[in-house]
This record gives C-alpha cells, structure tokens and sequence, in this order.
C-alpha cells in the first residue's frame, strides 16, 4: 500500500507535468464545452435545453480523452520509449504500477468531470445532478470500461509515433458520432447504425438519461450491460496482449 | 564467491540459434565484459540474466537465484542500466532518483548517487535537459540507487563521443569501487581492456575466449616478421627468445642481415578481430 501510494504521487506529478496530455486531454474538452455551450446552449434538442443535453454528452467526450486516448497515448509512448521495461527491471510490482497509472487517469477523470458540471452551472446555468449518487457509479462504470479499452488499444498501437495519430483517429470520431457534441437523431442513418455499437453512445445516453430524466442508474440495465461488455472486451484484450517491452525493430 | 554462473545457455529465435552453448562465471566484485560485434548473443545473454528473456537451455544462477523464477526481492539486489536509456522526461534528476528510490526497501540516499555519478550541478535540470552523456550518469543512478549487488550495463557508451566515454568509464570504475560486480557488454575492445577484470570474447553465440585482457593479447604467440630473399616471413610463437636467438644466431654466423626484422605481440583489437571474423 505504501508503494503504492508512492508511485501514485509520481504519477500524478508526472500527469500535472505533461502539456500536451494537459491541454488535448483536459483541457480541450472543457474549452469545447464552453464554445458549444455559448453557441446553442439555450436552443432546444431533444426536448432537453441545449446546455443541459450538451453537459451530459461533454461528460463523455472528457471521459473517452482523459480515460481512454491520454492513457493509450502515454502508455504507449512509456513502453515503446522502453520506461515500462525499466520499470520491471525494478522491484515495484507491475500490479502497484498500472493500479498508480489507473487511479491518477481516474482522478484526472473526476477533476475534469466536476469542472465540467462547475462549468454548466456557473456559464450555463444547468442544474446540478439530483441523482448524483446514479451518477458517480456511471462515471466510475464509464472510466473502468473506457480505461480497460485504453489498455486494449496499446496493444493495436506499435510505435510511439504513431501513437497519438492512431488513437485520435479512433476516439475523435468516436465522440462525434456518439453524440458528443450533437444530437445523434439528426445523423444520417449509416452513421447512426455505427452509433449504435459504440460504447461511448450508451454512456452518454445512460448519463443524459441519470443527469436530465431522474433515471437511476439501475433502470437502464441495457446500456449498464453494453458499457460493462465493451469494457470486458477491453480488458481481455489488454490481459491477452499487454507488453512491457517495446516492439522488435 | 561467485555472482553468477551460466553452463550450456541456449536461445533460438525462429530458425536462427542466437545461443549455442555460452558458459561462464563472474566472480563477486569483478567487472566482467562480454565482448562481441553487433549479433554475437550479448544482449540476449544480459536479457536472460536480468529475467527478460526465457532461455530455451541451460542453466543460469544469478546471485543464487534462477532469473526465470525470481522472486521480487531479487531484482532489489540487482541494477540495469539498458540499451536505452528511457526515463520520464518532464522530472528532474533529483525526483527521477527519488521516484525510483521509493522501490527498494532500503535504497541508497538520493543525494549520495547524485554524487557518486557526478551530477550535482544538474539535480534539479529536468531529464529532457540533459546531454547524452547526463542522461547515461543518471541512468547509472537509477541503477544504483537500490544499492545492488550486482549491475547490469547493456552497452553503456554507444554512440557517445570521447570525452562522454571517459566520462561513463569514470562513473563505471566508481561503482566498481563501491564493491559492486559489473557485468559489461560492450563492441568496443579498449572499454574492455579499460574497464574488465575479465573478458569472454562472443562470436555467433559461442564464447570464442576468454581471460584477463592481458591473458587475451598473450594467448596468441609473438610475430617474428622478417624479408629473405625479397619474400615476408612470418614465424609465430610462444617462445620468441629462443627462436629470435637461433634466428639472429645463423645469420650472426652467415654475416648477413635480416632485412625488415620486426618483433611484436598482436594487440587486442587483432586478436578480437582475429577471434570474431
């Protein structure tokens, strides 16, 4: 547990360092809310006010960029740069390593999360959630499958290079078609069909659904079940494949 | 004592035998090189001794321990300094150290390493601010600061120019001085004549030879080299006082000169380029 709490505390340091990861993982999904919000916030979409509908999809593009893209990105520049075969060569148990690495994407996670409900009530004036407890398990349920699928897509990457092209790719268009941003409804049917198997398409609904129609986070056990499968996909693919070494050149 | 001991090790990746036999010991508080152009097996010999790679035969004790089933408190007495020298590059030298410092269960005092490998002007430089030649003293540091037994350099120098190379032997000798045991690979034979109490020269996976650096330029006999008759004659030997007295004698007697008469003991490079083409 001391270890633990060690290298947690260099990993957060190591986190608050990092200016890109900071800016394009961070900081960027709360700019986008500010400039989405002052541009149709008090429009009407879906029977919801624009602000309120776009908190809620916001929550996920800060979950798939904080969760999922900056840890592929950093894990996947560590191993190739050969820190995370450095760091087996070390006493620390790869178990305390990756639970520090997952907790400090998980607090980076809650921060981003809280400044981004600050943000809907103090620019946007979106009501705070009513059923926060709902919503804490689903932004937990959120981060756990969308790290796990994080952890997955290390294993697709193979050079630091290509690493932030490769996984920008995969989740910036993944926000969009989700709904990140906008209203799904008004996609075209090819990419609602796409929609419809994404992860991050029923965490924003299960969110909106806890955030804006006083669901509980158990009457939606359909999205629950589709979050939770992905992640479990993630997670298999990660404790198949993982390496700590980096790719034979 | 002995630190390790490797008998019979074997390695192949696909149809390429990396390892066909390579047996050797190192003794407690020696630097040992394994020597060997680009190829030979080295990294894959010091791979499977610091538990990174699984070997296909053999047997291998390190400090006791077989790599392959080593427990955790092992890799605490042991520190590696890889091919790469990777860290995080956003902390400082100091922070590095004490990132990795917290590891151990009784690590070395932070700003004793920092002295040790000479980088007291730089404790609070980040790593992303240091020259090549920093970067490897630090690394040399994370080795250390777990206070090992034994140390691991994969290649330490490559690619460093002269003067960062003798900056590197600096730090080396030092950690010898610290009583540790130094396993050393490294394609450069004057940083194994420096460096080695030992040397075991590596050709296409086999040990080709072995012994102190000097035991290695003696092996070979001395060249007599000398032109008779507009032809180079070239007599080898491991006697040359008696074969240069009969030499020199019968021409004494003949009353004529060796013409060109050379006498020389091959050097370490000839030998090693000898032994490895």
């Amino acid at each position: 547990m001391k270890i633990f709490l060690h290298e947690l505390r260099g990993q957060l340091v190591l986190y608050t360092r990092s200016k890109e990861l900071a800016f394009f993982t961070f900081l960027l999904p709360l700019i986008l809310f500010v400039l989405l919000g002052a541009t149709y916030g008090d429009d009407k979409i879906n029977n919801d006010r624009g602000a309120d509908f776009l908190e809620a999809g916001m929550l996920g593009y800060g979950l798939v960029s904080t969760a999922f893209a900056g840890l592929a990105i950093f894990m996947v520049i560590r191993r190739e740069s050969g820190i995370l075969k450095r760091v087996r060569a070390t006493p620390l148990p790869a178990s305390a390593y990756l639970a520090a690495v997952l907790t400090a994407t998980l607090i980076a996670f809650a921060v981003n999360s809280v400044c981004m409900i600050a943000i809907g009530r103090g620019l946007f004036s979106v009501p705070l959630p009513a059923r926060w407890l709902s919503l804490v398990v689903t932004l937990l349920l959120g981060a756990a499958a969308f790290a796990a699928l994080g952890l997955a897509m290390t294993v697709i990457v193979r050079s630091a290079e290509g690493a932030s092209a490769t996984v920008n790719a995969v989740y910036l268009p993944m926000a969009f078609i989700s709904g990140s941003f906008f209203s799904p409804h008004s996609f075209p049917q090819f990419l609602r069909a796409i929609a419809d198997v994404l992860p991050l398409t029923y965490f924003i609904r299960l969110t909106r659904d806890v955030m804006l129609h006083g669901h509980q986070f158990w009457d939606n056990w359909g999205d629950v079940g589709v979050i939770a499968a992905w992640g479990a996909i993630g997670a298999l693919v990660a404790i198949w494949r993982f390496r700590w070494e980096p790719a034979e050149r | 004592m002995t630190a390790v001991v490797v008998e019979d090790l074997r390695k192949r990746y696909g149809e390429h035998e990396a390892l066909r036999g390579v047996s050797f010991e190192i003794r407690e508080g020696e630097v040992f090189s394994l020597l060997g152009p680009n190829g030979a097996g080295k990294t894959t010999t010091i791979e499977i001794l610091e538990g990174y790679r699984r070997r296909d035969d053999g047997s291998v004790s390190v400090l006791g321990i077989d790599p392959a089933r080593a427990p955790r408190e092992w890799r605490a007495r042991i520190g590696v300094v890889l091919q790469s020298s990777a860290m995080y590059e956003n902390l400082s030298v100091r922070e590095s150290l004490a990132l990795f410092a917290g590891y151990y269960d009784s690590p070395r005092p932070v700003d004793e390493v920092i002295g040790v490998v000479g980088l007291e002007e730089k404790a609070h430089t980040v790593v992303r601010k240091l020259s090549g030649g920093q970067r490897r003293r630090l690394d040399f540091g994370l080795a250390l600061i777990g206070d090992p037994e034994l140390i691991f350099l994969d290649e330490p120098t490559t690619g460093f120019d002269p003067a960062a190379r003798r900056a590197a032997w600096g730090t080396i000798r030092s950690l010898r001085g610290l009583g540790k045991t130094i396993l050393l690979t490294t394609h450069y034979l004057d940083e194994a004549e420096q460096l080695s109490d030992r040397v075991a020269v590596l050709r296409e996976g086999r040990i080709v030879a072995s012994g102190t650096p000097a035991d290695l330029t003696r092996t070979p006999a001395t060249e007599i080299r000398y032109r008779e008759n507009g032809k180079d004659v070239v007599l080898r030997t491991e006697q040359p006082t008696r074969v240069l007295a009969e030499l020199t004698g019968r021409a004494v007697e003949d009353g004529r000169e060796l013409e060109a008469l050379e006498v020389r003991r091959p050097s370490l490079e000839e030998v090693y380029l000898e032994l490895t083409e």
